[in-house]
């Protein structure tokens, strides 16, 4: 067990079986489906914002491997009543930390520092940050589904 | 390279895998500070220390371009590049070396065809059959050419143990079929299809066959005269050569009248601005200077395994398989994705709940290196109704214990996810 307490830790097995905000939502005004070919993740996000700019409310659905469904789920849970230039200063500094751009992850991550060991682990860390991609291409309502292949080999 | 004095001490002894395995240097290694276990060679083979050097020695003793100098190491180049072509010849025991066309791998060979003779011969209305487990390779080119014609893509069902439903794809040979595409053995399923009746009853229709031999050639003794098929394709990686080689054999009358591929230096008999006079098969198709080096390792290759005998891997690899099935059957979480009777040495399964790209990371940290994935066959996932799968796939140098620390790294996957 020691040896994948890195990535595997209690907290993202946690998430992994018991997604939190899992499951459609009818209300949500913006949303965005996201792909990674590696692995066949498949994810949907929903957002509600309101007029000021505040996610009130989060939900994906999806299939994944534990990195991409327990990314997702704490996410939403990170992401619920934030503000969105929040939520994308937030999706820079998690893919940041988890690429390995910055020494130590920022703390107003929170509870997402937890994914700083997918750093150690290059070919998960499209798994990592699906969720976020997807999160920020339903914030632009972009139409076309995000794949975090981006033709280049490396996480986009 | 192994000479014939090699064949004949091979064949004196029984399978001596440990002697086999000291061949190969990849495999003296630890990773993650664990004995490498490598289990993905239906992804690529690792390579002997003779077609490693084999490739050294053109590089720092012959390397010059083939077919156009009047100098010796050119010479020696184009003579160890067109040996090599005889070599493939035998292996695949094809009728003459004319029949053998380089490319790239499996991939362009399938193109190759789909573009030159698919393209010639094609037309609206008309059907190409392939099957349900054929890998995206020998899906995508025949749909871009359909797309392009206005052809129909049609498609031999499976069974829940992925074998070929041979009474369907009986009714789908029909008066607008005009190729069979199928894949001798299954990369995603281990499953050897019927090669041998497929083409004999499309050569009944008067169909022409092609066979994706990718991951045959490294596993089954390939006859393509017996085959009697039109066209066979191989990748030289997973036969243990270099990367980036590969083999097309057609049939002498198929490849005269095909167009040429691709166009350029060394496929030409004559040019002038009005008009040009194509070479013949083989060199009609391999334009522009081809990998050299990498025939020429093929040929190393073909020469190892040769030495070895093809059976003999074969039987090797068939007692790793019924292992390695019977030691993963002992987890109740372990759910085979494909049971077929006939089978080479895939085991692609699932693990309960656990996604494969988490087995996969799990078992990289143990030193097991297996495939996670859909296997470029996302057709095969949506048959059995998942994502993807992790497959175990055994080589030449592999061995029972390793086997065993494959089954205890799964176990620990099952902990970490207990």
């Amino acid at each position: 067990m020691s040896d994948f307490s890195d990535l595997y830790q209690d907290l993202i097995l946690d998430h992994q079986k018991n997604p939190r905000n899992f499951g459609e939502m009818p209300e949500a005004n913006h949303h965005a489906d996201g792909y990674n070919p590696l692995c066949g993740d498949k994810l949907t996000l929903y957002l509600k914002l309101d007029d000021q700019g505040t996610i009130q409310d989060i939900h994906f659905k999806g299939s994944g491997c534990a990195i991409s469904k327990a990314s997702a789920s704490m996410m939403t849970v990170a992401l619920k009543g934030k503000k969105t230039v929040e939520a994308e200063k937030m999706f820079h500094e998690f893919h940041d930390m988890v690429m390995g751009k910055i020494d130590k992850a920022p703390e107003d991550l929170g509870k997402l520092k937890v994914f700083e060991g997918v750093k150690e682990y290059p070919a998960r860390v499209k798994c990592a940050s699906l969720a976020w991609h997807t999160m920020e291409a339903a914030l632009h309502n972009e139409k076309d589904v995000v794949s975090t292949d981006d033709g280049k080999g490396s996480e986009a | 390279m192994p000479t014939s004095h090699t064949v004949a001490h091979y064949e004196s002894q029984t399978f001596d895998v440990q002697k086999f395995r000291k061949d190969f240097p990849i495999m003296n290694q630890q990773v993650h500070g664990k004995p490498l276990v490598y289990l993905d060679n239906a992804a690529t083979t690792q390579k002997p220390l003779s077609v490693i050097e084999t490739e050294n020695r053109y590089y720092r003793e012959y390397n010059a371009n083939i077919h156009r100098g009047v100098h010796l190491l050119s010479q020696q180049a184009t003579k160890a590049y067109e040996d090599a072509r005889v070599k493939v010849q035998k292996f695949l025991n094809a009728s003459q070396p004319s029949e053998i066309i380089y490319t790239r791998g499996a991939t362009e060979g399938i193109n190759l065809v789909a573009q030159t003779w698919g393209r010639k011969n094609v037309q609206a209305g008309d059907e190409i059959l392939i099957s349900a487990m054929e890998h995206h390779s020998n899906i995508v080119p025949w749909q871009m050419l359909c797309e392009e014609k206005g052809a129909k893509l049609q498609v031999i069902p499976i069974n829940d143990a992925g074998e070929l439903l041979m009474d369907e794809f009986k009714k789908l040979v029909t008066a607008k079929t005009k190729l069979v595409a199928v894949t001798h053995v299954s990369n995603a399923l281990g499953t050897i299809n019927p090669v041998a009746e497929i083409i004999q009853y499309a050569h009944s229709k008067g169909v022409l066959v092609l066979i994706d031999g990718a991951q045959s050639v490294p596993h089954v003794k390939v006859d393509v005269q017996v085959l009697d098929c039109d066209f066979y394709v191989f990748s030289g990686h997973k036969i243990y050569a270099p990367t980036g080689i590969g083999v097309l054999y057609g049939k002498l009358k198929h490849l005269e009248t095909m167009p040429p591929y691709q166009g350029g230096g060394d496929m030409i008999a004559s040019v002038t601005f009005h008009k040009t006079i194509y070479a013949k098969p083989p060199h009609k198709f391999e334009a522009g200077t081809p990998h050299i080096a990498g025939v020429i390792g093929m040929g190393a290759a073909l020469d190892y395994v040769s030495a070895i005998g093809l059976d003999r891997i074969a039987a090797h690899e068939h007692e790793l398989l019924v292992y390695g099935t019977k030691v993963l059957s002992q987890f109740k979480e372990v759910r085979f994705i494909g049971t077929a009777s006939e089978k080479a040495g895939v085991i692609s399964f699932t693990l309960g709940e656990i996604h494969p790209h988490d087995i996969g990371t799990i078992l990289d940290k143990q030193g097991v290196a297996i495939r996670a994935g859909h296997h470029c066959a996302q057709p095969v996932m949506e048959r059995f109704d998942i994502p993807a799968t992790a497959r175990a796939s055994f080589g030449l140098y592999n061995v029972k214990e390793e086997i065993d620390v494959l089954a205890q790294a799964i176990q620990k996957t099952l902990e970490v996810f207990a």
